[in-house]
């Protein structure tokens, strides 16, 4: 069984809102219509979207981090807003696990996005039809696009590969690698919703290099026939060419 | 969760209408089983006519809510997995056996007591499927107990029994006004019993959901700088009532005066001095009252989206 789902690395994302955009200008010109927007030039404007970009701060000035945190539906593997659709509107795809609205059958009654605990969906104010996240699902199969190019139209747009797109369910794709070895985690486990999208941590990050790895013998810089020395060398070496060279 | 009006009529009208048919529809079995002298044809007819009003009044608010009224046929087809879908079964099967058996009291119809029975049945149906739509959301856990669809239960019982004291007032029943008084004074007095564990209930909860659980950032000072939005959305819309504490309060004062203690106090004068004023006048200040506590039963719930939803930037 096959479950699509989007992996977010909150440690590479930058908070460009080009997910946002992306997502907004695929959706809003795909089979299904336009994404409503009110006022968009204006004092108040409003509008639907599939996704957004969030940000929070943890810790305390001067000690604080800023994190972005892109929010789109979550494709759950039990999708509390889906039993409680009176229409049977919102869908769970048995094939790839996408979660959908059939917006012919909606009838904007709301309680979808009453059951979803992560403020994921919304009503579009002019057709009065809930929307959500399709995870591109008009053009991740289409087969007249190259393929390199059937992904989500936030992940092909994000700037820094913080979006990761794959089958969950697949231990060995790139999405579930992550998740299982960058402690890729899922949002509001409290209410057993499963969401298959998940969350990488952010990390502390710094300068992977070591002074062996510059030093050792069949290094690298080993093959210009001069057998590198420690690395305090090489920057004293550095530092003497430079002052020299001025 | 922002209280929406069409949904607060929904409720209140259609509780009224199935206290109304349980008390007119009781009043008859004692009747019929001689437990009571038999309380008139027009008793019955008046009040199953009432209660068939407001209930397709609640029907036309409902549809009120909706974004596409036009398809709400559609709304009964999932009725295995949703509760709304069971209610919008259950709502017209209500309506339509109301309707039957006051027809069936009108013309003295031999069938009259089974379209009585499956009228309460139907009535029982629709306050389990009215309070399980809030119920069954868990996440909602101001909602998400048992003692919501008995609130709802209780407090339609209550309003519709005090119509039915004014009706038989009226002159339609004038000897069961005292003992449906009573009822109408006793379902008050414990629906505020569960209104008020419900409101100590809620006073005590505490979020399972948090800033940190919502985002996975497990830092103990966590805040939101920026919602990435500025104009508001659905999300900011729908779930937030936008009104101060002290507003809640107020209606929470309000509710809990107007919806038990006033018509209680209006029903006993009412049926001690025999005044029908007063009688009318109770179940009108008691459904104002329950306008108040269904207002405040959206806005005190609690939705965990609104974590997602803190600030503009
Ligand atoms: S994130 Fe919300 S809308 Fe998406 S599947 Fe989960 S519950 Fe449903
Ligand atoms: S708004 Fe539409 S999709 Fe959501 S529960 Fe109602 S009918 Fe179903």
């Amino acid at each position: 069984m096959t479950q699509l789902a989007l992996v977010i690395d909150l440690n590479v994302c930058v908070g460009c809102h080009a997910c946002v955009t992306s997502c907004k200008e695929w959706n809003t010109s795909g089979v299904a219509g336009f994404l409503t927007d009110e006022n968009p030039y204006d004092a108040d404007p409003t509008g639907t979207f599939f996704n957004r970009v969030q940000t929070y701060e943890a810790g305390a000035y001067p000690d604080t981090e800023t994190v972005h945190f892109p929010k789109s539906c979550l494709h759950c593997e039990e999708p509390p807003c889906v039993p409680v659709c009176p229409t049977g509107a919102s869908y769970k795809r048995k094939e790839d696990g996408i979660v959908l609205v059939d917006y012919d059958r909606c009838i904007g009654c709301k309680y979808c996005a009453w059951a979803c605990p992560y403020g994921v969906r919304e009503i579009d104010e002019r057709q009065q039809v809930m929307k959500k996240c399709t995870l591109c699902v008009d053009r991740i199969y289409d087969t007249a696009l190259p393929e390199a190019q059937r992904k989500p139209a936030c992940v092909l747009a994000c700037p820094t590969s913080a979006r990761l797109f794959g089958d969950v369910h697949d231990a060995d794709s790139e999405v579930s690698q992550a998740i299982r070895e960058r402690g890729g985690y899922p949002l509001m486990p409290e209410w057993g919703t499963q969401p298959a999208n998940h969350y990488l941590p952010r990390r502390r990050t710094g300068c992977g290099v070591s002074e062996e790895e510059v030093a050792r013998r069949d290094g690298p810089l080993a093959s210009d026939g001069r057998v590198p020395g420690t690395l305090a060398a090489l920057i004293a070496e550095a530092e003497a060419t430079a002052s020299g060279g001025r | 969760m922002k209280p929406a009006f069409s949904v607060i009529l929904l409720t209140t009208l259609i509780g009224a209408a199935q206290g109304l048919l349980v008390a007119v529809y009781g009043a008859d079995v004692a009747g019929r089983l001689g437990f009571t002298d038999a309380p008139g044809r027009g008793f019955v007819v008046t009040g199953a006519a009432i209660a068939v009003v407001l209930a397709a009044l609640g029907l036309l608010a409902s549809f009120w809510h909706l974004g596409r009224p036009e398809r709400a046929w559609r709304a009964a087809t999932m009725w295995r997995t949703s509760w709304l879908s069971r209610e919008v079964i259950v709502l017209p099967g209500f309506l339509a056996t109301t309707f039957a058996y006051g027809a069936g009291s009108l013309w003295g119809a031999a069938w009259t007591p089974l379209a009585g029975a499956l009228a309460l049945a139907c009535c029982v149906a629709l306050f389990v499927c009215t309070g399980m739509i809030y119920a069954c959301l868990r996440f909602l856990q101001e909602w998400a107990s048992p003692l919501t669809v008995l609130n709802f239960t209780l407090l339609g019982c209550a309003s519709g029994f005090t119509l039915a004291t004014a009706l038989a007032a009226f002159g339609l029943a004038d000897d069961h006004a005292a003992a449906l008084g009573t009822w109408a004074i006793g379902l008050a007095a414990t629906a505020l019993a569960v209104r008020a564990a419900m409101l100590a209930r809620n006073a005590r909860l505490r979020p399972r959901s948090t800033l940190q659980s919502a985002t996975g950032v497990r830092h103990p000072r966590l805040a939101q700088t920026s919602q990435g939005l500025m104009g508001g959305s659905f999300n900011t819309r729908e779930f937030m009532h936008g009104r101060s504490r002290a507003f809640l309060r107020g209606i929470k004062w309000a509710f809990l005066v107007l919806a038990f203690p006033v018509p209680v106090l209006m029903l006993f004068l009412g049926l001690l001095y025999g005044s029908v004023l007063l009688l009318v006048a109770a179940f009108i200040v008691q459904y104002a009252g329950l306008l108040c506590e269904r207002w405040f039963f959206f806005a005190q719930a609690n939705h965990p989206q609104n974590l997602y939803y803190q600030v503009i930037s």
